[in-house]
């Protein structure tokens, strides 16, 4: 599929949002102009009816929504799961969400899903399966995705290329979008020991339709090395927000998502770090106008 | 070298197994402990998983037991959906036969509770009819007509008092189990799952009413229990808007 036939995104707008959790229903209802946008997880919403889809239905009518996959193994060797490909696209198609995203990653290997993003190696033969399986997802569901850069922890002997030329070119070859996780370029450039400003240098930054932010836990690797773990379980630390500040400068306000998944704090903690992201989307947005 | 998913989840799932060598670090030195981050991710986020569907188990057996028979169970049993919201179905079977529960029998019967108030809580959203809809059919009628029930109807029959341990668990203050069979019927006439105890006339009119009409029904009930009391029976279906349509 051409770019051109990829219907684009409904706008969302440049503000910050959160993952949505039950828990903070209450919270969001009581102030809703606090936040922007909600962000779900696709997977949580495929039950036949009840509760989840009802709450959903009406914060459909409230907010935007980012539809955010964390199932569909975009990088697995095997072939996509034509039942799940199916669910996602009925949800896509009642929801009707500002945006939709999905991994570089897999997490299903033959019959089992590992609940986990699981890496895939920098290398040609990588680049041909998950070009073929976004593609799929496109002439599927019939609108563009966004692809989201992964955490790393450990690297494969056999990868010949770097991330960004990996995403480059399925950009290029597929027509989708992507979604850049500051959090995650900081956790994978801390664990592969390169330099994440320089990372966002060379990133295709006018592809990116969201970006996220997360916090992380840090750990040691065998060496001693400093290992952070991808947790969303805490605050986005600071060297993070520096990162996302200079990001902005260089593409524009996005609308960004705060990801707090383990862990979960009160409503006023997470509406907190959402208001420190808009503060910085206001910057951004002040300086463009000047 | 290079790692197939196959090796690579071969290893994810099974810690006695060496890392696939061509997993390194930034170095190009093995893997080691960031590899271990996969594995740990995997069953740490199963076992949750698994928290979140049994929680009146997880109280039952406590907080470390459940850990360590939920890292059994997600080996044995990896789920083989990303709809995660349905994992652990296997658990009261698995139950049944693991060595450290055999002691408390009642275990996979509560976790069929579980299971069932998931269930009903993810099923498809249905419209009950109005209560008025039954009195507007002539008596004879009645009688002869067939009832759809509602997809989020479940009955449980245990021998075992197992709505009383879940409320005992999940409820202040509520009674002490005594010895004994439950049967349990579980409705959600808005959002909420309710769960109530019924009778084995009442379990054997209900399951009769799924495939027979009103009055093969009743009188499956009537040959256990002369007096049955249909008219409180239909009370509580109508209640708990189980009733999706007559057809007379």
């Amino acid at each position: 599929m051409s770019d051109t036939n990829i219907p684009k995104s409904r706008t969302m707008p440049n503000l910050a949002g959160v993952g949505y959790k039950a828990q903070h229903l209450d919270g969001i209802l009581k102030d809703p102009t606090s936040i922007g946008w909600l962000e779900i997880h696709a997977e949580n919403y495929m039950g036949d009816g009840g509760r989840p889809i009802a709450q959903l239905k009406h914060l459909r009518d409230m907010f935007p929504i980012s539809c955010h996959g964390v199932g569909l193994s975009i990088g697995a060797e095997g072939l996509l799961d034509k039942d799940h490909l199916a669910r996602l696209k009925h949800l896509v198609s009642w929801l009707n969400p500002g945006l939709f995203s999905e991994h570089l990653a897999w997490s299903t290997h033959e019959t089992n899903f590992f609940n986990d993003l699981l890496p895939v190696p920098y290398t040609q033969a990588a680049v041909e399966r998950v070009v073929e399986h976004i593609n799929q997802v496109h002439d599927y569901i019939g609108r563009q995705m966004l692809l989201e850069n992964p955490s790393t922890y450990c690297a494969f002997e056999e990868s010949d290329m770097s991330e960004i030329d990996f995403l480059n070119e399925v950009v290029n070859r597929t027509g989708c979008g992507l979604l850049l996780d500051v959090n995650n370029v900081f956790v994978s450039a801390t664990n592969q020991k390169y330099a994440p400003h320089s990372y966002i240098d060379a990133y295709p930054l006018h592809h990116v339709g969201e970006i996220h932010l997360g916090g992380h836990e840090e750990d040691a690797d065998d060496h001693g090395d400093t290992l952070l773990i991808d947790s969303h379980s805490r605050q986005v630390v600071d060297p993070v927000w520096e990162l996302y500040e200079y990001t902005l400068k260089k593409s524009g306000s996005r609308p960004t998502l705060i990801e707090w998944d383990n862990d979960i704090p009160s409503w006023e903690i997470l509406a907190n770090e959402a208001r420190m992201a808009d503060k910085l989307l206001a910057d951004t947005a002040q300086v463009a106008a000047q | 070298m290079t790692v197939g998913q196959t090796e690579f989840t071969d290893a994810l799932l099974n810690p006695d197994l060496a890392i696939p060598e061509g997993l390194v670090d930034y170095m190009g030195r093995p893997a080691g402990k960031r590899f271990d981050v996969y594995r740990n991710n995997v069953i740490v986020s199963l076992i949750d998983a698994m928290e979140t569907a049994f929680p009146v188990i997880h109280k039952l057996v406590g907080d470390a037991f459940f850990k360590a028979m939920a890292g059994v169970y997600v080996r044995l049993h990896p789920p083989t959906s990303p709809l995660l919201m349905f994992y652990g179905k296997e658990l009261p079977v698995f139950l049944e036969t693991f060595e450290h529960t055999q002691k408390l029998p009642y275990l996979p019967d509560v976790a069929r509770l579980e299971l069932a108030r998931r269930d009903s809580y993810h099923a498809k959203d249905s419209t009950a009819i109005a209560p008025e809809a039954l009195a507007n059919i002539a008596p004879d009628a009645l009688m002869g007509a067939s009832f759809t029930l509602s997809p989020v109807m479940r009955v449980l029959s245990s021998p075992y008092p197992i709505l009383s341990l879940w409320n005992m668990n999940m409820i202040a203050d509520a009674p002490k189990p005594q010895p004994g069979a439950e049967i349990v019927l579980l409705t959600r006439p808005e959002l909420d799952v309710e769960m109530q105890m019924i009778d084995e006339p009442t379990h054997v009119f209900l399951s009769t009413l799924t495939t027979k009409s009103l009055g093969d029904a009743y009188e499956a009930a009537l040959g256990i229990q002369d007096d049955f009391d249909l008219p409180k029976v239909i009370g509580i279906m109508l209640g708990q808007k189980i009733v999706t349509e007559i057809n007379t």
